[in-house]
């Protein structure tokens, strides 16, 4: 028999060519389970809708997810999927994407599953920069749990398990992953159909981790949770959409703007008129190849600044599961394929006649 | 390397001819006693002893030097016959300083060789052992054949001309002069060390350092007339063949690419370092020619997740640990049940409970192995015995898990993991074959069809087209794998996992008698404890004892015949280091009455411990 190490790569095939799909190939035969109304199932749509146009084939796309109500979206969508245990579908991905670097492989998570329980797990997929995409759905709350804080809940909010107001400082996911060095970096609102559309869009085509924040209502425990800046009629001026090359202006008259302030290097709200122009306002570089920008951005908040949703961050670093096929390609140019026989055999060894 | 053929040396007159001889090196953690003794153990490997060794090390990287704590020691047991131990008590003694010989001298054979190192034997060493006085000269030893060298000034002397280098690298070499010294009186070439040498010290004047030191310990010994007699142990009449030195972890590393290159499946090892595990990781990490892809996880957990998730793609998914790690690993373990894919968790096990003794050996994993999950979460349990059977059982694990799609547990320890013997090379057309085969046709497929005879369900890997399909921790409805949480399907389910696991048995084979098949006393043992168990039975059938002994490599299911075999016998003892885990189980499943011997000292057993049990137990 033979022993050299002839092991097939695994199934994936390429990407190429794109296949017609429609909207409806990727809607599987499971009844979707979330409370009415929730913001789960615009989010759903607008995946199911985009995922024709990436050109991706059903057969290589992997939906991994943790434990919440957003982790039961793989049930949902007619593709491989896997829905795993609390706060480790990053793991599970990582397994995924590095064995069988031909699949497009998403993580679909919670702000609880995310940030708390796979707090570790989430970090170190971003670091190694994997190509994957994450999808976090935060709503600020515990949902199938039934109600308590979660790592973004406002510092004080009163809920089942802090009856009291809640006294942990609160997370931001967009300096968590920033931190991380993550290497595409993207916000939007699950109401927002056309805008989370494109950011969905962008984090696929983007070679690398990708992360999106998207702001979700869970009508069920913590409804209306967002309104204060995503209502039609605040949003305008509670809220900024950031693009690539463009300078940061905002209002209903497009009267507003960001600029950093000189005396202490921070961001400012301003209006612009006579004494300040666009052109005094910060230009934003999503390419920018530190994470400075991003991150200052990232952290403005409401009522203080508008809330900033787009492409924070989209820069281009080695992915993790393309070094690791780049080592065995070394590796096997240097020593051979690896030949079992010859294997056993290395090293000291002696015959008994 | 070259193969090496093997030629007695020319007859000595002072040669005095020995079948077993047990030789512990025993120093300080930054004395290289390690190496010292490996160096010694290939030696004799290469001349055709029979070997066994067990390597005993502090978990600091360096406690204090000349403190009780940091002493290392190295015990190797070599022969010119069959041995499966690393001997009970040492014939020679090598102490490189108080606190070695402290901590090892109850352990030395009445009248056994005891080589010290005067110059280590300074005032303050002396108080750092715990010595009133000065065991060198105060009689106490007197009971041995004491040698008093000053090695320390004895190495320094022969390296001051040969090179320039500082007092400390130069007194780093005193190990390989002591090393010299033990060649001589033990008659073995300085050939397989000295090339070790060339290859692995790049910088020269090291190289020399360590040649010279070597060779001068072995020409003083040879000189001085210390010794009167040197010795020889002449090679073991062992079943012909190509053999090489292996330990339990390399061992087990090497069974895993094969098991890749045989199933004809990329092996995806994720780990987490910890010890004794952690030389898995390192010794696959090279084999990247292999396509083996290694990851080193966050934690535990992640390990244990990537593994789940590259089986998910088609990969062998592989992960490794030691107890605590597979504690960590557990909920996971029960998705990877849950799924129904083939995984195999590698345990390395070591003292516990919590991170416990982590360089000492235990068997105390088994019932975490077995049961540490929640739920109704049956795995199989594989077990190797040896060090070189390893590298079979690492096969069989991928061979069960794949044929029955579920997850495996390999069932190592820190004393097969660490020690070595000699490893009779498998010829490739003799490795067990086995074949794995990935789902690809979508007619009538769910993803929870089963396999009549095996009850494994379809590894239908994404990129397959018309397959998709999704899994995951939530109950399963049977046959289409969706969620269910309907009474009467989950327990169908936990049944038929219980089944899948329970058929492997029709798929190993029967356990072996070591004995006569009926008798007064069947001694069972599992994992490493084989060596010792095995040798006090062929102790106790010398003396013309009804002692038979039987061993587990496969923990579940048990054997097919294993019920059957237990009541053949009047008596049964069950020796492990644990607190009587098989004892449980066993006594659980054949209601038999059988004896638990436990031992929970980071120690394996001794030969002598076990042939006084099964006397007691004998005569009862």
């Amino acid at each position: 028999m033979s022993t050299d190490a002839n092991i097939p790569t695994n199934g994936g095939g390429s990407q190429a060519p794109p296949v017609k799909l429609t909207r409806k190939d990727f809607v599987s035969d499971q009844e979707v389970r979330w409370c009415p109304g929730c913001g789960d199932y615009s989010i759903l749509a607008q995946i199911q809708k985009v995922m024709p146009e990436l050109g991706i084939k059903r057969e290589n796309t992997v939906f991994v997810s943790g434990i919440g109500c957003s982790s039961r979206f793989p049930y949902y969508m007619n593709t491989y999927g896997f829905h795993s245990i609390h706060g480790r579908a990053p793991a599970i991905a990582t397994g995924i994407k590095a064995s069988n670097p031909d699949l497009s492989v998403w993580v679909i998570t919670g702000d609880g599953d995310a940030l708390s329980i796979g707090g570790n797990h989430l970090i170190h997929m971003i670091r190694r920069n994997l190509d994957i995409n994450i999808i976090l759905f935060n709503n600020r709350i515990y949902g199938l749990t039934k109600g308590q804080y979660s790592p973004t809940s406002e510092f004080g909010k009163k809920t089942k398990s802090t009856p009291y107001g809640v006294i942990d400082y609160p997370l931001n996911p967009l300096s968590v992953a920033l931190a991380a060095e993550a290497t595409f970096v993207g916000r939007s609102v699950d109401t927002f159909t056309s805008h989370l559309q494109k950011v969905v869009e962008r984090a696929m085509h983007h070679k690398g981790v990708s992360f999106v924040e998207v702001y979700q209502n869970c009508n069920i425990f913590n409804d209306h949770a967002f309104d204060m800046f995503t209502d039609r009629g605040v949003r305008d001026d509670a809220m900024i959409e950031i693009e690539h090359g463009k300078p940061l202006v905002f209002g209903k008259e497009h009267n507003r703007g960001i600029r950093i302030r000189n005396s202490d290097m921070h961001l400012e709200v301003v209006a612009l008129g006579d004494e300040i122009s666009e052109s005094d306002l910060i230009v934003h570089d999503e390419k920018a190849p530190d994470s400075y920008l991003a991150y200052m951005l990232a952290r403005m908040e409401y009522p203080d600044y508008p809330v900033p949703i787009g492409v924070f961050r989209d820069i281009t670093k080695p992915t993790y599961e393309d070094m690791l096929a780049g080592q065995i390609k070394t590796a096997t140019e240097k020593m051979g394929p690896g030949n079992l026989e010859k294997l056993i055999n290395a090293g000291d060894t002696w015959v008994i006649e | 390397m070259e193969s090496i053929t093997i030629l007695d040396n020319v007859e000595d007159k002072h040669i005095e001819e020995l079948e077993t001889v047990t030789i512990r090196f025993a120093g300080d953690s930054g004395d290289g006693m390690q190496l010292t003794g490996t160096q010694f153990t290939n030696t004799a490997a290469v001349v055709g002893n029979d070997i066994s060794t067990l390597p005993d090390f502090p978990a600091e990287i360096r406690a204090p030097a000349g403190s009780l704590p940091g002493v290392s020691g190295f015990q190797l047991n070599f022969s010119n016959h069959d041995i499966r131990t690393p001997g009970d008590e040492p014939n020679v003694l090598v102490a490189m300083n108080p606190a070695a010989l402290k901590v090892n001298i109850a352990d030395l054979e009445p009248g056994g060789i005891l080589i010290t190192n005067t110059d280590a034997f300074s005032e303050n060493n002396l108080k750092k052992a715990g010595y009133q006085s000065n065991p060198l000269d105060d009689g106490s030893l007197s009971g041995y054949r004491l040698f008093k060298l000053p090695i320390t000034t004895l190495n320094r002397a022969a390296l001051r001309d040969a090179v320039k280098l500082s007092s400390k690298d130069v007194d780093r070499c005193k190990n390989f002069w002591a090393l010299g010294m033990m060649y001589w009186l033990y008659d073995r070439p300085l050939e397989p060390t000295q090339r070790w040498i060339q290859g692995k010290f790049k910088n020269q004047e090291l190289q020399t350092a360590n040649l010279t030191a070597l060779k001068a310990g072995f020409a003083y010994a040879e000189a001085a007339e210390i010794f009167t007699t040197h010795y020889r142990v002449r090679r073991a009449a062992i079943a012909p063949g190509k053999y090489r030195n292996i330990t339990g972890n390399e061992a087990t590393a090497l069974g895993f690419v094969a098991a890749s290159v045989l199933a004809k499946r990329p092996l995806f090892y994720a780990s987490y370092p910890i010890t004794p595990a952690s030389d898995i990781l390192h010794e696959l990490a090279i084999h990247k020619n292999f396509g083996v892809k290694t990851f080193q996880a966050e934690d535990e957990i992640a390990a244990m997740c990537a593994a789940i998730g590259a089986s998910f793609t088609g990969n062998l998914g592989l992960t490794g640990t030691s107890g605590p790690g597979l504690a960590l690993k557990s909920e996971a373990i029960g998705l990877a049940v849950m799924t129904e894919l083939p995984v195999v968790i590698i345990d390395v096990q070591r003292g516990g409970p919590s991170t416990g003794l982590p360089t000492k050996t235990e068997q105390a994993d088994l019932l975490q192995a077995m049961f540490g999950r929640n739920g109704e979460c049956p795995v199989a349990i594989v077990a190797p015995a040896t060090p070189a059977d390893c590298f079979h059982m690492a096969v069989e694990a991928f061979r069960i898990a794949t044929r029955h799609m579920l997850p495996v547990i390999y069932l190592s320890d820190g004393y097969l993991a660490n020690g070595a013997e000699p490893w009779l090379l498998p010829k490739m057309d003799e490795l067990p074959r086995f074949e794995v085969k990935l789902a690809t046709n979508a007619e009538g497929f769910n993803p929870y069809n089963r396999d009549p005879e095996t009850l494994a369900r379809p590894w239908a890997v994404p990129g397959t087209p018309n397959l998709e399909h999704r899994i995951g921790g939530i109950e399963k409805e049977d046959i289409t794998g969706n969620v269910s949480y309907e009474p009467e399907n989950h327990m169908h389910m936990v049944l038929t996992r219980a089944e899948k696991v329970a058929r492997i048995a029709y798929d190993i084979p029967d356990v072996e008698v070591f004995g006569e098949p009926e008798g007064r006393l069947l001694v069972i043992g599992w994992g490493s404890t084989y060596g010792s168990i095995t040798s006090a039975v062929e102790e106790m059938q010398r003396s013309g004892k009804s002692v038979s002994s039987i061993h587990l490599r496969y923990l579940n299911p048990f054997p097919s015949n294993l019920g059957e075999i237990l009541g053949r016998f009047d008596r049964v003892l069950i020796p492990e280091l644990n607190l009587g885990q098989l004892a449980m189980l066993l006594r659980a499943r054949y209601l038999v009455p059988a004896v638990s011997f436990p031992k929970v000292k980071g120690k394996p057993f001794k030969i002598s411990e076990l042939t006084a049990k099964m006397n007691e137990l004998y005569e009862d």
